[in-house]
Protein backbone atom coordinates (compact mmCIF):
# COMPACT_ATOMS: atom_id res chain seq x y z
CA UNK A 1 0.00 0.00 0.00
CA UNK A 2 2.62 2.58 0.87
CA UNK A 3 4.60 1.35 -1.99
CA UNK A 4 1.53 2.06 -4.42
CA UNK A 5 1.12 5.38 -2.40
CA UNK A 6 4.40 6.43 -2.80
CA UNK A 7 4.44 5.89 -6.88
CA UNK A 8 1.39 7.61 -7.48
CA UNK A 9 2.71 10.82 -5.23
CA UNK A 10 6.11 10.75 -7.63
CA UNK A 11 4.12 9.80 -10.82
CA UNK A 12 1.61 12.75 -10.39
CA UNK A 13 4.57 15.25 -9.10
CA UNK A 14 6.46 14.20 -12.17
CA UNK A 15 3.54 14.55 -14.05
CA UNK A 16 2.64 18.33 -12.78
CA UNK A 17 6.39 19.57 -12.78
CA UNK A 18 7.08 18.89 -16.24
CA UNK A 19 3.62 20.40 -17.08
CA UNK A 20 5.05 23.71 -14.79
CA UNK A 21 8.58 23.21 -16.84
CA UNK A 22 6.73 24.43 -20.05
CA UNK A 23 4.22 26.73 -18.49
CA UNK A 24 5.93 28.83 -15.54
CA UNK A 25 6.97 32.18 -17.32
CA UNK A 26 9.98 32.99 -15.49
CA UNK A 27 12.59 30.67 -16.86
CA UNK A 28 14.52 30.14 -13.62
CA UNK A 29 11.67 28.64 -11.97
CA UNK A 30 11.19 26.34 -15.09
CA UNK A 31 14.75 24.90 -14.60
CA UNK A 32 13.29 24.72 -10.93
CA UNK A 33 10.44 22.96 -11.92
CA UNK A 34 12.66 20.52 -14.01
CA UNK A 35 14.86 19.60 -11.26
CA UNK A 36 11.99 18.33 -9.15
CA UNK A 37 10.96 16.39 -12.20
CA UNK A 38 14.35 15.18 -11.87
CA UNK A 39 14.25 14.05 -8.45
CA UNK A 40 10.93 12.72 -8.55
CA UNK A 41 11.99 10.07 -11.50
CA UNK A 42 14.71 9.38 -9.03
CA UNK A 43 11.98 8.29 -6.61
CA UNK A 44 10.16 6.45 -8.71
CA UNK A 45 14.09 4.35 -10.12
CA UNK A 46 13.84 3.51 -6.23
CA UNK A 47 10.35 2.17 -6.17
CA UNK A 48 11.08 -0.37 -9.14
CA UNK A 49 14.32 -1.64 -7.08
CA UNK A 50 16.81 0.44 -9.58
CA UNK A 51 18.37 2.20 -6.76
CA UNK A 52 22.16 2.56 -8.16
CA UNK A 53 19.96 4.30 -11.60
CA UNK A 54 18.15 7.17 -9.13
CA UNK A 55 21.37 7.77 -7.16
CA UNK A 56 23.10 8.37 -11.14
CA UNK A 57 20.03 10.67 -11.77
CA UNK A 58 20.44 12.78 -8.91
CA UNK A 59 24.32 12.68 -8.46
CA UNK A 60 24.39 13.77 -12.06
CA UNK A 61 21.02 15.67 -13.63
CA UNK A 62 20.36 16.91 -10.39
CA UNK A 63 23.54 17.74 -8.95
CA UNK A 64 25.79 18.79 -11.70
CA UNK A 65 23.64 19.48 -14.95
CA UNK A 66 20.94 21.05 -13.56
CA UNK A 67 23.10 23.74 -10.96
CA UNK A 68 25.15 24.36 -14.71
CA UNK A 69 21.65 24.86 -16.45
CA UNK A 70 20.41 27.36 -13.14
CA UNK A 71 23.98 29.30 -13.54
CA UNK A 72 23.60 29.94 -17.06
CA UNK A 73 19.60 30.68 -17.04
CA UNK A 74 20.20 32.84 -14.26
CA UNK A 75 22.73 35.21 -15.60
CA UNK A 76 20.75 35.92 -18.37
CA UNK A 77 18.82 38.83 -18.81
CA UNK A 78 15.96 37.94 -20.48
CA UNK A 79 13.51 40.61 -22.25
CA UNK A 80 10.02 39.17 -22.24
CA UNK A 81 8.93 41.22 -25.06
CA UNK A 82 10.81 40.22 -27.15
CA UNK A 83 10.33 36.45 -26.49
CA UNK A 84 6.63 36.87 -26.98
CA UNK A 85 7.43 38.98 -30.46
CA UNK A 86 9.10 35.99 -31.66
CA UNK A 87 6.02 33.63 -30.68
CA UNK A 88 3.77 34.19 -34.14
CA UNK A 89 7.06 33.42 -36.68
CA UNK A 90 7.80 30.48 -34.57
CA UNK A 91 4.33 29.15 -34.37
CA UNK A 92 4.39 27.28 -37.87
CA UNK A 93 7.21 25.13 -36.77
CA UNK A 94 5.95 24.76 -33.35
CA UNK A 95 3.02 23.10 -34.73
CA UNK A 96 5.16 21.36 -36.99
CA UNK A 97 7.38 19.59 -34.46
CA UNK A 98 4.20 19.38 -32.56
CA UNK A 99 3.00 17.34 -35.03
CA UNK A 100 5.64 14.89 -35.66
CA UNK A 101 6.48 13.90 -31.91
CA UNK A 102 2.29 13.31 -32.06
CA UNK A 103 2.97 10.83 -34.63
CA UNK A 104 5.58 9.32 -33.17
CA UNK A 105 4.33 8.62 -30.01
CA UNK A 106 1.29 6.99 -31.46
CA UNK A 107 3.74 4.61 -33.69
CA UNK A 108 5.15 4.05 -30.34
CA UNK A 109 1.82 3.23 -29.00
CA UNK A 110 0.63 1.29 -31.66
CA UNK A 111 4.23 -0.70 -31.99
CA UNK A 112 3.66 -1.48 -28.19
CA UNK A 113 0.47 -3.40 -28.53
CA UNK A 114 2.02 -4.73 -31.60
CA UNK A 115 4.24 -6.81 -29.32
CA UNK A 116 7.94 -6.41 -28.43
CA UNK A 117 10.97 -6.45 -30.75
CA UNK A 118 13.67 -8.82 -30.93
CA UNK A 119 16.67 -7.18 -31.27
CA UNK A 120 19.28 -9.74 -31.80
CA UNK A 121 19.52 -13.29 -29.90
CA UNK A 122 19.85 -12.76 -26.11
CA UNK A 123 22.10 -14.87 -24.18
CA UNK A 124 20.32 -14.63 -21.03
CA UNK A 125 23.81 -13.12 -19.59
CA UNK A 126 21.41 -9.87 -19.16
CA UNK A 127 19.35 -11.23 -16.67
CA UNK A 128 20.06 -10.51 -13.08
CA UNK A 129 22.30 -12.98 -10.99
CA UNK A 130 20.57 -13.97 -8.24
CA UNK A 131 21.91 -12.69 -5.57
CA UNK A 132 24.00 -9.96 -6.96
CA UNK A 133 23.44 -6.06 -5.91
CA UNK A 134 22.35 -3.59 -8.50
CA UNK A 135 25.88 -2.01 -8.72
CA UNK A 136 27.66 -5.80 -8.89
CA UNK A 137 24.87 -6.50 -11.55
CA UNK A 138 24.94 -3.14 -13.74
CA UNK A 139 28.82 -3.35 -13.47
CA UNK A 140 29.33 -6.99 -14.84
CA UNK A 141 27.56 -5.73 -17.64
CA UNK A 142 28.75 -2.53 -18.30
CA UNK A 143 32.56 -4.20 -18.30
CA UNK A 144 31.46 -7.39 -19.79
CA UNK A 145 29.04 -8.04 -22.06
CA UNK A 146 28.86 -4.31 -23.52
CA UNK A 147 32.15 -2.91 -23.17
CA UNK A 148 32.90 -2.14 -26.70
CA UNK A 149 30.01 0.50 -26.33
CA UNK A 150 31.26 1.40 -23.03
CA UNK A 151 34.35 2.26 -23.97
CA UNK A 152 33.47 4.15 -27.20
CA UNK A 153 30.88 6.69 -25.40
CA UNK A 154 33.19 6.80 -23.33
CA UNK A 155 35.75 8.12 -26.04
CA UNK A 156 32.92 10.09 -27.38
CA UNK A 157 32.63 12.01 -24.11
CA UNK A 158 36.25 12.32 -24.04
CA UNK A 159 36.60 14.50 -27.51
CA UNK A 160 33.50 16.20 -26.35
CA UNK A 161 35.75 17.74 -23.54
CA UNK A 162 38.45 18.16 -25.09
CA UNK A 163 37.24 19.96 -27.79
CA UNK A 164 35.20 22.19 -25.49
CA UNK A 165 38.74 22.78 -23.83
CA UNK A 166 40.24 23.77 -27.19
CA UNK A 167 37.32 26.52 -27.87
CA UNK A 168 37.55 28.12 -25.27
CA UNK A 169 41.16 27.67 -24.41
CA UNK A 170 43.35 31.30 -25.35
CA UNK A 171 46.78 31.10 -24.70
CA UNK A 172 47.57 34.33 -23.34
CA UNK A 173 49.90 37.12 -24.72
CA UNK A 174 53.41 36.36 -24.28
CA UNK A 175 54.83 39.32 -21.16
CA UNK A 176 50.78 40.11 -21.14
CA UNK A 177 50.21 41.16 -17.86
CA UNK A 178 48.02 39.70 -14.86
CA UNK A 179 49.71 36.27 -15.47
CA UNK A 180 50.16 34.56 -12.42
CA UNK A 181 53.00 31.57 -11.74
CA UNK A 182 51.77 29.79 -8.59
CA UNK A 183 55.17 28.47 -7.99
CA UNK A 184 56.71 31.55 -7.99
CA UNK A 185 54.21 33.48 -5.46
CA UNK A 186 54.70 30.37 -3.28
CA UNK A 187 58.37 30.60 -3.47
CA UNK A 188 58.28 34.32 -2.27
CA UNK A 189 59.92 34.69 1.00
CA UNK A 190 59.72 37.81 3.00
CA UNK A 191 63.48 38.92 2.46
CA UNK A 192 62.74 38.98 -1.25
CA UNK A 193 59.99 40.60 -1.20
CA UNK A 194 60.32 43.68 0.88
CA UNK A 195 63.45 46.17 1.43
CA UNK A 196 64.10 48.68 4.48
CA UNK A 197 64.62 51.78 3.30
CA UNK A 198 65.67 54.70 5.40
CA UNK A 199 64.08 57.92 3.61
CA UNK A 200 65.80 61.07 4.54
CA UNK A 201 63.54 64.46 4.98
CA UNK A 202 62.51 66.13 1.80
CA UNK A 203 63.54 63.10 -0.63
CA UNK A 204 61.72 60.42 -2.53
CA UNK A 205 62.72 56.90 -2.10
CA UNK A 206 63.78 54.80 -5.05
CA UNK A 207 62.85 51.11 -5.56
CA UNK B 1 11.70 -0.72 16.02
CA UNK B 2 9.55 -2.46 13.71
CA UNK B 3 9.10 -5.79 15.85
CA UNK B 4 8.52 -3.65 18.84
CA UNK B 5 5.22 -2.25 17.33
CA UNK B 6 4.16 -5.39 15.86
CA UNK B 7 3.96 -6.44 19.06
CA UNK B 8 1.80 -4.16 20.49
CA UNK B 9 -0.68 -5.63 18.11
CA UNK B 10 -0.14 -3.36 14.71
CA UNK B 11 0.06 -4.59 11.20
CA UNK B 12 2.93 -5.04 9.72
CA UNK B 13 3.09 -1.90 7.34
CA UNK B 14 1.79 0.57 10.27
CA UNK B 15 4.36 -0.59 12.85
CA UNK B 16 6.88 -0.02 9.98
CA UNK B 17 5.24 3.17 9.36
CA UNK B 18 5.20 4.55 12.85
CA UNK B 19 8.70 3.22 13.54
CA UNK B 20 10.19 5.17 10.42
CA UNK B 21 8.68 8.18 11.44
CA UNK B 22 9.16 8.01 15.24
CA UNK B 23 12.96 7.55 14.00
CA UNK B 24 13.29 10.01 11.73
CA UNK B 25 11.90 12.81 14.52
CA UNK B 26 14.61 11.03 16.91
CA UNK B 27 17.37 11.46 14.10
CA UNK B 28 16.06 14.58 13.58
CA UNK B 29 16.63 16.04 17.20
CA UNK B 30 19.72 14.37 18.28
CA UNK B 31 21.10 15.88 15.26
CA UNK B 32 19.85 19.52 15.84
CA UNK B 33 20.74 19.15 19.90
CA UNK B 34 24.60 18.37 18.29
CA UNK B 35 24.61 21.13 15.87
CA UNK B 36 23.34 23.30 18.82
CA UNK B 37 26.35 21.78 21.15
CA UNK B 38 28.41 22.10 18.23
CA UNK B 39 27.99 25.52 17.29
CA UNK B 40 28.39 26.56 21.33
CA UNK B 41 32.40 24.47 20.88
CA UNK B 42 33.23 26.04 17.39
CA UNK B 43 32.66 29.92 19.50
CA UNK B 44 34.40 28.43 22.45
CA UNK B 45 38.19 26.92 20.70
CA UNK B 46 37.34 30.02 18.34
CA UNK B 47 37.50 32.20 21.56
CA UNK B 48 40.18 30.44 23.07
CA UNK B 49 42.86 30.92 19.98
CA UNK B 50 41.94 33.98 19.99
CA UNK B 51 42.78 34.53 24.00
CA UNK B 52 39.09 35.28 24.78
CA UNK B 53 36.47 33.56 27.03
CA UNK B 54 33.94 32.87 24.20
CA UNK B 55 30.31 32.75 25.19
CA UNK B 56 30.39 31.96 29.21
CA UNK B 57 26.79 33.75 30.02
CA UNK B 58 24.18 32.08 29.37
CA UNK B 59 24.04 28.50 31.95
CA UNK B 60 26.69 27.05 33.18
CA UNK B 61 29.93 28.22 31.18
CA UNK B 62 27.90 29.34 28.45
CA UNK B 63 26.56 26.30 28.10
CA UNK B 64 22.84 27.40 26.90
CA UNK B 65 23.98 29.99 24.27
CA UNK B 66 23.30 28.41 21.79
CA UNK B 67 19.46 27.82 22.59
CA UNK B 68 19.41 31.48 23.73
CA UNK B 69 20.45 32.49 20.59
CA UNK B 70 17.54 30.37 18.87
CA UNK B 71 15.17 31.83 21.05
CA UNK B 72 16.07 35.48 20.07
CA UNK B 73 16.57 34.36 16.76
CA UNK B 74 12.52 33.07 16.84
CA UNK B 75 11.35 35.95 17.92
CA UNK B 76 12.17 38.07 15.58
CA UNK B 77 10.86 39.95 12.59
CA UNK B 78 10.86 37.81 8.81
CA UNK B 79 11.54 40.49 6.67
CA UNK B 80 11.33 39.64 2.90
CA UNK B 81 12.78 42.58 1.04
CA UNK B 82 10.09 43.74 -1.78
CA UNK B 83 12.25 43.32 -4.94
CA UNK B 84 12.87 39.62 -4.21
CA UNK B 85 10.91 36.95 -5.77
CA UNK B 86 8.98 35.98 -2.49
CA UNK B 87 8.50 31.92 -2.93
CA UNK B 88 12.01 30.97 -3.96
CA UNK B 89 13.27 33.20 -1.32
CA UNK B 90 11.48 31.66 1.55
CA UNK B 91 11.88 27.89 -0.28
CA UNK B 92 15.97 28.30 -0.23
CA UNK B 93 16.45 28.05 3.84
CA UNK B 94 13.94 25.19 4.15
CA UNK B 95 15.30 23.07 1.28
CA UNK B 96 19.17 23.88 3.19
CA UNK B 97 17.72 23.12 6.45
CA UNK B 98 15.99 19.36 5.10
CA UNK B 99 18.86 18.45 2.57
CA UNK B 100 21.08 18.63 5.74
CA UNK B 101 19.14 16.25 7.60
CA UNK B 102 17.97 13.68 5.14
CA UNK B 103 21.95 12.75 4.43
CA UNK B 104 21.83 11.21 8.26
CA UNK B 105 19.56 8.75 7.38
CA UNK B 106 22.47 6.29 6.28
CA UNK B 107 24.90 7.48 8.89
CA UNK B 108 25.66 4.24 11.34
CA UNK B 109 25.75 5.60 14.70
CA UNK B 110 27.12 1.91 15.88
CA UNK B 111 26.31 -1.51 14.72
CA UNK B 112 22.93 -1.50 13.44
CA UNK B 113 22.18 1.54 14.85
CA UNK B 114 21.28 3.62 11.16
CA UNK B 115 18.02 4.78 10.04
CA UNK B 116 18.09 2.81 6.27
CA UNK B 117 20.86 0.30 5.79
CA UNK B 118 20.85 0.58 2.23
CA UNK B 119 23.17 -0.96 -0.45
CA UNK B 120 23.67 2.42 -2.12
CA UNK B 121 24.45 4.63 1.00
CA UNK B 122 27.53 6.62 0.57
CA UNK B 123 26.28 6.93 -3.68
CA UNK B 124 23.11 8.54 -1.30
CA UNK B 125 24.75 10.91 0.61
CA UNK B 126 26.85 11.94 -2.67
CA UNK B 127 23.49 12.50 -4.31
CA UNK B 128 22.18 14.52 -1.16
CA UNK B 129 25.31 16.62 -0.70
CA UNK B 130 25.47 17.70 -4.29
CA UNK B 131 21.65 19.15 -3.57
CA UNK B 132 23.14 21.14 -1.00
CA UNK B 133 24.34 23.90 -3.49
CA UNK B 134 20.81 24.64 -4.55
CA UNK B 135 19.66 26.35 -1.49
CA UNK B 136 22.37 29.10 -1.56
CA UNK B 137 21.94 29.32 -5.44
CA UNK B 138 18.19 30.12 -4.79
CA UNK B 139 18.64 32.09 -2.38
CA UNK B 140 21.42 34.38 -3.86
CA UNK B 141 19.01 34.50 -7.10
CA UNK B 142 15.86 35.00 -5.14
CA UNK B 143 17.25 37.87 -3.29
CA UNK B 144 17.35 40.03 -5.97
CA UNK B 145 20.44 41.80 -4.53
CA UNK B 146 24.41 41.83 -6.01
CA UNK B 147 26.12 40.35 -3.60
CA UNK B 148 23.72 37.29 -2.32
CA UNK B 149 23.79 37.15 -6.72
CA UNK B 150 27.87 36.88 -6.50
CA UNK B 151 27.98 34.46 -3.61
CA UNK B 152 25.61 31.94 -5.19
CA UNK B 153 27.72 32.02 -8.37
CA UNK B 154 30.28 31.43 -6.32
CA UNK B 155 28.98 29.10 -4.43
CA UNK B 156 27.64 26.76 -7.54
CA UNK B 157 31.19 26.49 -9.28
CA UNK B 158 32.58 25.50 -5.85
CA UNK B 159 30.73 22.86 -5.31
CA UNK B 160 30.78 21.32 -8.23
CA UNK B 161 34.50 21.30 -8.59
CA UNK B 162 35.37 19.84 -4.98
CA UNK B 163 32.21 17.42 -5.49
CA UNK B 164 34.05 15.46 -8.41
CA UNK B 165 37.49 15.14 -6.44
CA UNK B 166 35.67 13.85 -3.61
CA UNK B 167 33.81 11.24 -5.67
CA UNK B 168 36.70 10.51 -7.05
CA UNK B 169 38.04 9.45 -2.99
CA UNK B 170 34.93 7.74 -2.34
CA UNK B 171 36.06 5.82 -5.10
CA UNK B 172 39.45 4.50 -3.91
CA UNK B 173 37.86 3.49 -0.61
CA UNK B 174 35.26 1.64 -2.11
CA UNK B 175 37.32 0.08 -4.09
CA UNK B 176 39.26 -1.58 -1.23
CA UNK B 177 35.96 -2.15 0.66
CA UNK B 178 33.87 -3.38 -2.36
CA UNK B 179 30.81 -2.01 -0.91
CA UNK B 180 28.72 1.21 -1.01
CA UNK B 181 26.74 0.24 2.33
CA UNK B 182 28.08 2.09 5.16
CA UNK B 183 28.12 -0.29 7.79
CA UNK B 184 30.10 -2.46 5.62
CA UNK B 185 32.79 -0.19 5.14
CA UNK B 186 32.93 0.35 8.92
CA UNK B 187 33.44 -3.29 9.61
CA UNK B 188 36.37 -3.76 6.80
CA UNK B 189 38.19 -1.00 8.73
CA UNK B 190 38.35 -3.84 11.70
CA UNK B 191 42.15 -4.72 12.06
CA UNK B 192 42.63 -3.04 8.81
CA UNK B 193 46.46 -1.38 9.85
CA UNK B 194 48.13 -4.70 10.88
CA UNK B 195 45.65 -6.36 12.73
CA UNK B 196 45.37 -3.51 15.21
CA UNK B 197 44.85 -0.68 13.82
CA UNK B 198 41.15 0.30 12.67
CA UNK B 199 41.28 2.46 10.40
CA UNK B 200 41.38 2.52 6.62
CA UNK B 201 43.52 5.90 7.47
CA UNK B 202 46.98 4.13 7.92
CA UNK B 203 47.04 2.72 4.48
CA UNK B 204 49.67 4.56 2.52
CA UNK B 205 47.53 4.92 -0.52
CA UNK B 206 44.82 6.06 1.15
CA UNK B 207 46.48 8.65 3.66
CA UNK B 208 46.52 11.03 0.50
CA UNK B 209 42.91 10.81 -0.25
CA UNK B 210 42.31 10.62 3.67
CA UNK B 211 43.79 14.66 2.91
CA UNK B 212 42.24 15.90 0.15
CA UNK B 213 39.04 14.55 1.32
CA UNK B 214 38.98 16.73 4.31
CA UNK B 215 40.27 19.42 2.60
CA UNK B 216 37.36 18.92 -0.20
CA UNK B 217 34.92 18.53 2.95
CA UNK B 218 36.16 22.08 3.88
CA UNK B 219 35.30 23.53 0.54
CA UNK B 220 32.21 21.64 0.49
CA UNK B 221 30.66 23.02 3.32
CA UNK B 222 32.24 26.55 2.56
CA UNK B 223 34.14 26.81 5.68
CA UNK B 224 36.92 28.62 6.06
CA UNK B 225 39.62 29.03 4.67
CA UNK B 226 37.32 28.32 1.60
CA UNK B 227 34.25 30.61 2.90
CA UNK B 228 33.92 32.84 -0.26
CA UNK B 229 30.62 32.28 -0.57
CA UNK B 230 29.92 34.59 2.63
CA UNK B 231 33.24 36.30 2.11
CA UNK B 232 32.38 38.95 4.62
CA UNK B 233 35.15 41.66 3.62
CA UNK B 234 33.90 41.40 0.22
CA UNK B 235 30.17 40.69 -0.24
CA UNK B 236 28.71 41.34 2.99
CA UNK B 237 27.14 38.02 3.98
CA UNK B 238 26.72 36.53 0.85
CA UNK B 239 23.89 34.91 -0.02
CA UNK B 240 22.54 35.22 3.87
CA UNK B 241 22.90 39.00 3.34
CA UNK B 242 19.25 39.63 2.56
CA UNK B 243 17.58 36.72 5.09
CA UNK B 244 16.71 37.46 9.13
CA UNK B 245 15.05 35.70 12.06
CA UNK B 246 14.36 31.77 11.20
CA UNK B 247 14.90 31.83 7.51
CA UNK B 248 18.34 32.90 8.83
CA UNK B 249 18.70 30.32 11.40
CA UNK B 250 17.62 27.65 8.90
CA UNK B 251 20.71 28.34 7.23
CA UNK B 252 23.38 28.25 10.08
CA UNK B 253 21.26 24.97 11.35
CA UNK B 254 21.96 23.58 7.84
CA UNK B 255 25.08 24.96 7.27
CA UNK B 256 26.20 23.23 10.76
CA UNK B 257 24.36 20.00 10.31
CA UNK B 258 26.33 19.68 6.73
CA UNK B 259 29.91 20.27 8.66
CA UNK B 260 28.89 17.67 11.22
CA UNK B 261 28.02 15.46 8.14
CA UNK B 262 31.21 15.73 6.80
CA UNK B 263 33.02 15.05 10.09
CA UNK B 264 31.11 11.78 10.55
CA UNK B 265 31.91 11.20 6.92
CA UNK B 266 35.66 11.39 7.44
CA UNK B 267 34.85 9.49 10.47
CA UNK B 268 33.04 6.56 8.68
CA UNK B 269 35.26 6.24 5.89
CA UNK B 270 38.64 6.77 7.48
CA UNK B 271 38.65 6.43 10.87
CA UNK B 272 36.86 2.98 11.97
CA UNK B 273 33.60 4.62 12.83
CA UNK B 274 32.37 3.16 15.40
CA UNK B 275 35.48 1.14 16.10
CA UNK B 276 37.77 1.45 18.84
CA UNK B 277 40.75 2.82 17.81
CA UNK B 278 42.80 -0.34 18.47
CA UNK B 279 41.85 -4.10 17.72
CA UNK B 280 42.17 -4.40 21.60
CA UNK B 281 39.43 -6.60 23.69
CA UNK B 282 38.89 -4.08 26.38
CA UNK B 283 38.26 -1.03 23.92
CA UNK B 284 35.19 -2.78 23.30
CA UNK B 285 33.57 -2.50 26.57
CA UNK B 286 33.60 1.69 25.43
CA UNK B 287 30.23 1.61 23.76
CA UNK B 288 30.65 1.95 19.64
CA UNK B 289 28.50 5.29 19.70
CA UNK B 290 30.77 7.09 22.19
CA UNK B 291 33.79 6.17 20.02
CA UNK B 292 31.59 7.64 16.67
CA UNK B 293 31.27 10.57 18.44
CA UNK B 294 34.62 11.12 19.59
CA UNK B 295 36.04 10.58 16.82
CA UNK B 296 33.24 12.92 14.71
CA UNK B 297 34.10 15.65 17.87
CA UNK B 298 37.90 15.62 17.13
CA UNK B 299 37.19 16.48 13.20
CA UNK B 300 35.02 18.76 13.79
CA UNK B 301 38.04 20.66 16.36
CA UNK B 302 40.10 20.76 13.49
CA UNK B 303 37.12 22.03 11.32
CA UNK B 304 37.39 25.20 14.12
CA UNK B 305 41.12 25.27 14.16
CA UNK B 306 40.85 25.53 10.66
CA UNK B 307 39.18 28.38 11.62
CA UNK B 308 40.51 30.22 13.50
CA UNK B 309 44.31 29.69 11.25
CA UNK B 310 44.22 29.73 8.01
CA UNK B 311 43.41 32.77 6.02
CA UNK B 312 40.71 32.49 3.50
CA UNK B 313 41.75 31.73 -0.02
CA UNK B 314 41.52 33.69 -3.26
CA UNK B 315 38.55 32.40 -5.72
CA UNK B 316 41.23 31.55 -8.43
CA UNK B 317 43.68 29.95 -5.84
CA UNK B 318 40.02 27.62 -4.74
CA UNK B 319 39.57 26.70 -8.66
CA UNK B 320 43.03 26.31 -9.13
CA UNK B 321 42.99 23.90 -6.07
CA UNK B 322 40.01 21.84 -6.99
CA UNK B 323 40.58 21.00 -10.58
CA UNK B 324 44.49 21.27 -11.15
CA UNK B 325 45.95 19.72 -8.10
CA UNK B 326 43.02 17.15 -6.38
CA UNK B 327 41.04 16.39 -9.41
CA UNK B 328 44.83 14.64 -11.12
CA UNK B 329 46.23 13.74 -8.07
CA UNK B 330 42.73 11.74 -6.77
CA UNK B 331 42.67 10.31 -10.61
CA UNK B 332 46.10 9.23 -10.53
CA UNK B 333 45.28 6.97 -7.13
CA UNK B 334 42.26 5.68 -8.46
CA UNK B 335 44.33 4.12 -10.98
CA UNK B 336 47.38 3.26 -8.66
CA UNK B 337 44.35 2.17 -5.80
CA UNK B 338 42.87 -0.61 -8.65
CA UNK B 339 46.19 -1.73 -9.75
CA UNK B 340 47.93 -2.01 -6.41
CA UNK B 341 44.25 -4.02 -5.62
CA UNK B 342 44.74 -6.05 -8.60
CA UNK B 343 48.12 -7.06 -7.94
CA UNK B 344 47.47 -8.51 -4.51
CA UNK B 345 44.76 -10.20 -5.74
CA UNK B 346 42.04 -8.14 -3.44
CA UNK B 347 39.41 -9.22 -6.06
CA UNK B 348 40.01 -12.91 -6.68
CA UNK B 349 38.20 -13.52 -3.24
Amino acid sequence: MIQALAFYLFASVVIASAVMVIMARNPVHSVLWLILAFFNAAGLMVLVGAEFIAMLLVIVYVGAVAVLFLFVVMMLDIDFAAMRAGFIRNFPLGILIAAILLAELMLAVGAYGAGGIELGQTDGSAATPVGASNIEAIGALLYGRYILLFEIAGIILLVAMIGAIVLTHREPKPGARGRQDIGKQIARRPEEATVMKQPTVGEGVEL
Amino acid sequence: MTPFFQSLGLPYEWAWTIATVLGIVIISLLVMLAVAMVIYVDRKVLGAIMLRRGPNVVGPFGLLQSFADGLKVFLQETIIPSAANKGIFLLAPIITFTVALAAWAVIPFDAGMVMADINVGLLYILAISSLGVYGVVMSGWASNSKYPFFSAMRAAAQMISYEVSIGFVLVCVVLFVGSFNMSEIVMSQKGFGLGLINAHLVHPLLFPMFVVFFISALAETARAPFDLTEAESELVAGYQTEYSSMAFALFWLGEYANILLMCSLCTLLFFGGWLPPLELPFLYWVPGIVWFLLKTFLFFFMFSWIWATVPRYRYDQLMRLGWKVFLPMSLVFVALVSGYLMAIGHFAK
